[in-house]
């Protein structure tokens, strides 16, 4: 893979990814003091004309982090990490792979850190025994007849190696992901009365309809407040039709969204209407009818003589809490009564009686994604911690055991080693280790 | 008792912490090590359990939450992990000076959060966005991060002042500066807290994302407070790099580790007050 030109050395410089880095901080700073996504009109008004301008032709505005150059600097990062990675993965693997058996043993020799000690015994019996009980240290050891004696080799963590590769790779799958999304998803938006059902939403740049290929209705919308007046909730019930038909019933929260068909839908905003939900079921008969009414609009129902209204509410802002209703059956004096929101009461009439309920009407502000890559983003997250992780904590061990035949059949042996990180604290492991085995 | 007691008296406990370890750096005051260690250890147990007891007021009130959510309990929280990381630091790597430049950084959140008028120490109830354990996860994940990178930032003080004494007059424990560690060690201590903040602030992030997207359906949206976390994640990244590939260390890190922590300010704080985002929450 490796090329002797300079252009493949520049891209496989860590220079340019320090260069490509400290640009992209310093740019997305930007960003960050012009507002983004307002309209040519609020720069107009907030810079004058002639710096509203200059930031649209240099893409500040409006959205500067879509741009084409902001996009290429990303661009350049991720060839940059790709040129780099295969510059040196090969040669990285090629030490994972290695026969370190094969290790010239003139460079044991110069190895730090090193300890020697002397056996009485022949190198075989030495070299079985060391094996073993380097076996019950958890180093697995193998064994190769060298010049004048044994060599024995173990290590832990080769693959600790590709730690670093595997951080620079979910950068790129996090990216990949982006494309996904970006390429084959969408995000939008739609405000949906109580009671309706829409098989469109909208998207948010361009507020192009995008059909869902199924329904969804918002049954009801709750807004629940703390005792300060804060909001506590909302939640909205929603219901999936697909060709007239019930297929799934959620009810959603912030935090808590419907997924159907790779379409999630997020509970965002809300709208409060002047117009109630009225409910009054005979308690006789049992029909119950439902009707819309508007504030301080009388509404005659089909069963005869029935009539009602809401002719006061208290609330807080726009969301009412109570309403005042007006009741009649036509026999006798009309009922006037005061109701909590979605509160259901009995009326007791001379004939007959009544439960009578109502709702403030609101429709239900939701936004609806389609992003087919967050797995991939989030699978590239996951490999960037593991990869962190294994990077900075974690270190490729090797140690080599020389067995060197001398004369009246004794050995003597040199025990060296290295570790590619945390030397100090390699260098303790190594003696610890040769204190433990050079009794055997 | 109630948690903003025993957290006030933190404030405290850790100024008297910070004259402990001065004196300690100063005054060579070798007696005093154990107490300034046992000392900060307990102030530390104390802001734990106003922390926690902050936590069960707010079920008492009905609003149950965990107590991360805002500004005052998050620069309660930045303090309490800038001491526990001091003290493993401590604990670690057998040296005491350090608390002389770390543990003020908590004394100074502590001092910020006790007597600004700027955030208010009411335990108010979450709004619906803020409801979520990925918050939670992200906040404590972030601060973890922000604390080591102050820790780190402490460290690069300490090295830029011993460096220009050391360029002067050569090591020598009589001197003021001869108690604190050898320049190779501080260096090498700043770069291990910048790789442990790195990671951290990372998780971070990425719990940040995936708050976000189960919240509105996207994971990135280039806010500012978002995109100023990814503007420090990148300054660190600079750094390690430039320390691995580049065999920078020394002044160089030390700087960096200070220019760094600006950012960490800028991200935490400054955004919130300086502009605007879907994080602004933060302010109140
Ligand atoms: C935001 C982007 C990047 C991140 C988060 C990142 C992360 C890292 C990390 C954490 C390490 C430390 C490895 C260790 O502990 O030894 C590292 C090392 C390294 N990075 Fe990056 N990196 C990024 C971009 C790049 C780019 C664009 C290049 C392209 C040249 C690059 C080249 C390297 C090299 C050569 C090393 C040293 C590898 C080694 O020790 O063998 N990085 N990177």
């Amino acid at each position: 893979m490796k090329n002797n030109n300079s252009i493949w050395d520049f891209f496989a410089s860590v220079k340019l990814a320090l260069s490509t880095l400290f640009l992209l901080s310093i740019t997305s700073i930007i960003g960050t003091i012009i507002p983004q996504k307002e309209t040519a009109q609020q720069y107009i008004e907030r810079y004058g004309e002639a710096t509203a301008n200059l930031f649209q032709i240099l893409s500040f505005t409006p959205d500067m982090y879509s741009s084409v150059w902001f996009q290429s600097l990303l661009g350049l990062l991720c060839f940059n990490i790709i040129i780099c990675s295969l510059d040196r993965f090969p040669g990285v693997w090629r030490q994972i792979k290695a026969d370190n058996l094969n290790t010239p043993l003139n460079r044991l020799e110069k190895m730090t850190p090193q300890h020697q000690w002397q056996s009485h015994n022949p190198p075989e019996s030495v070299a079985s025994s060391l094996k073993s009980s380097l076996n019950t240290s958890g180093w697995k050891a193998e064994e190769r007849t060298v010049d004048n004696g044994i060599l024995l080799f173990a290590q832990k963590g080769a693959m600790t190696r590709t730690g670093v590769y595997i951080v620079h790779a979910s950068i790129l799958v996090i990216f990949i992901g982006a494309i996904i999304g970006s390429a084959l998803g969408f995000k939008g938006s739609v405000m949906l009365p109580e009671t309706r059902a829409t098989d469109k939403i909208y998207t948010f740049d361009t507020q192009t309809p995008v059909a869902l290929g199924f329904e969804v209705r918002c049954d009801r919308f709750n807004i629940e407040f703390y005792d300060n007046g804060m909001p506590k909730s909302y939640r909205s019930q929603l219901t999936v039709l697909e060709n007239g038909k019930v297929v799934k019933e959620k009810a959603i929260v912030v935090n808590d969204p419907l997924v159907h068909k790779g379409i999630t839908f997020y509970q965002s905003s809300y709208q409060p209407y002047q117009e109630f939900m009225l409910t009054i079921t005979n308690k006789k008969t049992g029909v119950s009818e439902t009707a819309i009414v508007s504030y301080q609009e009388q509404h005659s129902f089909k069963e005869s003589g029935l009539r009602s209204g809401i002719i006061n509410a208290e609330g807080r802002g726009e969301n009412i809490s109570r309403m005042k209703i007006w009741f009649t059956d036509d026999k006798g004096e009309p009922s006037l009564f005061w109701l909590d929101d979605g509160e259901q009461v009995t009326v007791e009439r001379t004939t007959n009686n009544y439960t009578v309920s109502a709702k403030q009407m609101y429709a239900t502000g939701l936004q609806v994604a389609k992003d087919p890559g967050v797995w991939t983003v989030y699978t590239g997250c996951f490999m960037m911690i593991l990869g962190l992780i294994v990077a900075f904590f974690m270190s490729h061990q090797r140690i080599w055991l020389y067995i060197r035949e001398e004369e009246d059949n004794t050995s003597s042996i040199l025990m060296a080693g290295n570790a590619n990180k945390n030397k100090a604290g390699f260098e303790s492991t190594l003696q610890a280790l040769a204190e433990r085995i050079n009794k055997v | 008792m109630e948690s903003s007691q025993l957290i006030g008296i933190t404030t405290f406990t850790y100024l008297f912490s910070t004259i402990l370890y001065a004196a300690i750096f100063i005054f060579k005051a070798k007696r005093l090590e154990t107490t300034a260690t046992i000392f900060t250890v307990i102030a530390l147990l104390i802001q734990t359990a106003g922390i926690g007891l902050r936590w069960m007021e707010s079920y008492q009130m009905g609003i149950g939450r965990a107590p991360l959510t805002n500004m005052y309990e998050s620069v309660v929280f930045f303090a309490w992990t800038i001491i526990f990381i001091y003290l493993i630091i401590e604990w670690r790597f057998k040296t005491r000076v350090i608390g002389a430049f770390a543990v003020p950084f908590a004394f100074l959140a502590m001092a910020y959060a006790s007597f600004s008028s700027e955030i208010t120490k009411e335990i108010s109830p979450l709004i619906p966005a803020l409801q979520s354990n990925w918050l939670i996860a992200h906040v404590v994940t972030c601060f973890i991060g922000y604390a080591a990178f102050a820790i780190a930032a402490a460290l690069g003080i300490m090295y830029l002042i011993k460096n220009t004494s050391e360029t002067r007059q050569s090591t020598n424990d009589t001197t003021l500066l001869g108690s604190l560690p050898p320049l190779k060690v501080i260096d090498d201590i700043t770069h291990k807290t910048m790789v442990f903040g790195f990671l951290w602030l990372s998780i971070g992030i990425i719990t940040g994302a995936i708050w976000a997207n189960s919240a509105w359906g996207t994971y990135w949206s280039w806010d500012p407070k978002e995109t100023w976390s990814l503007i420090t994640w990148f300054f660190y990244a600079i750094t390690l790099h430039a320390r691995y590939t580049r065999g920078w260390g020394g002044t160089r890190i030390a700087w960096l580790a200070l220019i760094g922590f600006i950012s960490v300010l800028f991200t935490y704080y400054g955004v919130n007050f300086l502009l605007s985002g879907l994080h602004s929450y933060g302010a109140n």
